[in-house]
């Protein structure tokens, strides 16, 4: 058929309503997969605003009897749930900033100074990539043990401060900025971490903007470090704490719901702000290793 | 300001400069030291001190009074004979096999999306990345609810198709395929976007050719896309089966602690958390987690390997 549609003389018409039909069938697939996506936290916030009872009916019902706002209550009062996310977003900002502070000052180096060893230097730094991250929780544990942390904030981030991905992927962005600026900065007197704070830096601001969220990210949602360094719930973050709600409430679904909902709220809307940041931080962790 | 002291500060400045240059023993070269200090020091005592700590601690047992003592390879033979460390392999291994199938929907719908003149891109990308960014013990929530043998939604959809009510997560034959679903549902949308940007490389041109060329969609994706994209599966298909491998929030969150099928479902990592902090078990803790760490290196070094048969670059 399209080898026929080729010579005939009227193909614009009939190729735009070709194009119609494909690109609704392509709507058609492409909202399935939206909706696969999307429905389960439709059903989860419905789920939540249902009576226990309700909740435990055959068959379900889909939209709630009456619209009740309880569960949002008792998540709060059954769990330090305040606490949890104030944890949630010490852990969050103090691994983002660690990151960023450690990783862009390492990245510089590497990326733009001479230095005597930088290559083996940098090819250890890498090999962190490497190793699992449950291969080294044992002796993690018993460092912030023996710094007296566990149970407190500091042991949320600590470890989490320092990263090889975010060096790497700081440096491959200094990389490409052209030597002229440095060079007449240093005509100008300026010292290296000068140079480095106030010219290099704002040049990569796109690379730590996606550096910045995508462990943004990371922290929020992290689940076995802080099992295992926080056990007491008023020092947990909230991806442990959610854990707790489940052994306690462990078949009122509509609180565990509301708890869900509530504590992969911040993120979401997050990244329904810096929605272009998140985009880019996966692309550049795709791309440039 | 007469020209005068000018030049001559402007040449006091150049001789600086040139003894600021990068040579051995110079001044930046110690500098440099001092950028990397702070991040040297926290890799070392976190990541470098906390490796040889484990390949110690393989070879001991822990006392109960916090001591480590040197038993040897006992550990080792421990986790060699252990038959829920194999069941455990096994059940990892069959997580990353489901959780690769991610990378082929992802592919599709991002091919789809680079449909010429399609609208709403960025919107279905968007609700494409949401259970991406959800928490996971959140998402582990809402399916474990989705997934319930006596009110779940799942069952009662299924239901309308004649198939039977079914308790997804608690027996022992689908457990493992229920959580390896959400753990596709879940990544779709982050190697959706990396392949939206591999694809974006692509010269337009090649699919214009192709069309002038009678070339059908189909015929487009299999000779264009999918060849012109494959360092990208490749890179992406390495990341999947390394987080795969790695895999234990989930599982950890949807099995909780009494469920019945929870041997039939543990993973690697979860086997690891249980013995090093339930169970005080940290010497074979710590060989199991070697263990995983062959495993994962073998299996990377094996893709590297079979690369050269599928992968093409430009």
């Amino acid at each position: 058929m399209p080898d026929t549609q080729e010579h005939m003389a009227p193909i614009r018409p009939r190729n735009k309503k070709r194009v119609t039909a494909g690109s609704l069938a392509t709507h058609a697939v492409l909202s399935f997969g939206a909706l696969v996506m999307v429905f389960p936290f439709f059903w989860q916030l419905l789920t939540a605003l249902k009576t226990l009872a309700e909740t435990s009916r055959v068959p379900p019902t889909f939209l709630p009897d009456d619209w009740n706002w309880r569960s949002f209550d008792d998540v709060f009062t059954g769990l330090p749930f305040r606490e949890m996310l104030t944890n949630s977003v010490i852990n969050t900002v103090g691994r983002t900033l660690g990151q960023l502070v450690f990783c862009s000052l390492a990245a510089y180096a590497f990326a733009r100074m001479q230095f005597r060893g930088r290559n083996v230097l940098f090819a250890l730094f890498l090999s962190v990539l490497m190793v699992p991250s449950s291969l080294l929780v044992l002796p993690q544990y018993d460092i912030i043990q023996r710094f007296g942390l566990l149970n407190s904030a500091p042991a949320l981030f600590l470890p989490g401060m320092f990263s090889a991905f975010g060096t790497f992927m700081l440096r491959q962005f200094f990389l490409t900025l052209p030597k002229e600026l440095e060079e007449a900065a240093r005509i100008d007197g300026a010292g290296s971490f000068r140079i480095f704070w106030s010219i290099m830096l704002p040049l990569i601001r796109p690379a730590l903007a996606a550096l910045a969220v995508i462990t943004a990210m990371w922290s929020w949602n992290d689940l076995l470090w802080p099992l295992v360094v926080n056990t007491d719930p008023e020092k947990m973050p909230i991806s442990a704490g959610l854990t707790s709600l489940e052994g306690q409430f462990e078949t009122n679904y509509p609180v565990m719901m509301a708890g869900s909902l509530v504590a992969s709220l911040p993120m979401l809307l997050v990244y329904l702000f810096l929605q272009r940041h998140f985009v880019q931080s996966v692309a550049l962790s795709g791309s440039k290793s | 300001m007469s020209v005068f002291p000018a030049t001559a500060a402007a040449k006091a400045k150049e001789r600086r400069a040139s003894a600021a240059a990068p040579r051995p023993g110079s001044r930046n070269q110690r500098a440099a030291y001092w950028f990397i200090a702070p991040l040297g020091i926290g890799f070392a005592l976190f990541y470098f001190w906390p490796l040889l700590q484990t390949f110690y601690f393989s070879f001991t047992e822990f006392g109960a009074f916090g001591g480590h003592t040197f038993i040897g390879t006992d550990n080792y033979a421990r986790v060699i004979q252990d038959v829920t460390v194999w069941q455990a392999l096994v059940n990892t291994l069959i997580y990353s096999v489901i959780g690769l199938t991610a990378l082929p929907i992802a592919i599709v719908v991002a091919s789809l999306l680079n449909r010429r003149g399609l609208r709403g891109v960025s919107v279905y990308r968007a609700l494409y990345f949401v259970p991406f960014v959800t928490l996971p013990v959140a998402v582990g929530l809402v399916w474990n609810w989705l997934y319930n043998g006596d009110f779940g939604l799942l069952n009662e959809i299924l239901g309308w198709f004649g198939v039977d009510r079914h308790y997804w997560v608690s027996d022992p034959s689908t457990a493992v395929y229920a959580i390896g679903t959400v753990m596709v549902w879940s990544t779709t949308g982050y190697y959706l976007i990396i392949f939206m940007a591999g694809i974006k490389g692509i010269p337009q041109d090649y699919y214009e050719a192709a069309e002038l060329d009678g070339a059908g969609a189909l015929r487009r994706f299999f000779t264009i896309t999918l060849p012109l994209l494959s360092p990208t599966l490749f890179f992406a298909s390495i990341i999947c089966m390394i987080n795969s491998l790695q895999t234990f929030d989930l599982i950890y969150i949807m099995m909780g602690e009494k469920n019945p099928a929870i041997g039939d479902t543990q993973s690697v990592v979860g086997l690891f958390y249980k013995w090093a902090f339930i169970e005080n078990a940290q010497g074979a803790a710590a060989a199991l987690a070697f263990l995983l760490m062959v495993v994962i290196a073998a299996l990377t070094y094996l893709q590297f390997r079979l690369q050269k048969r599928w992968v093409h670059y430009a």
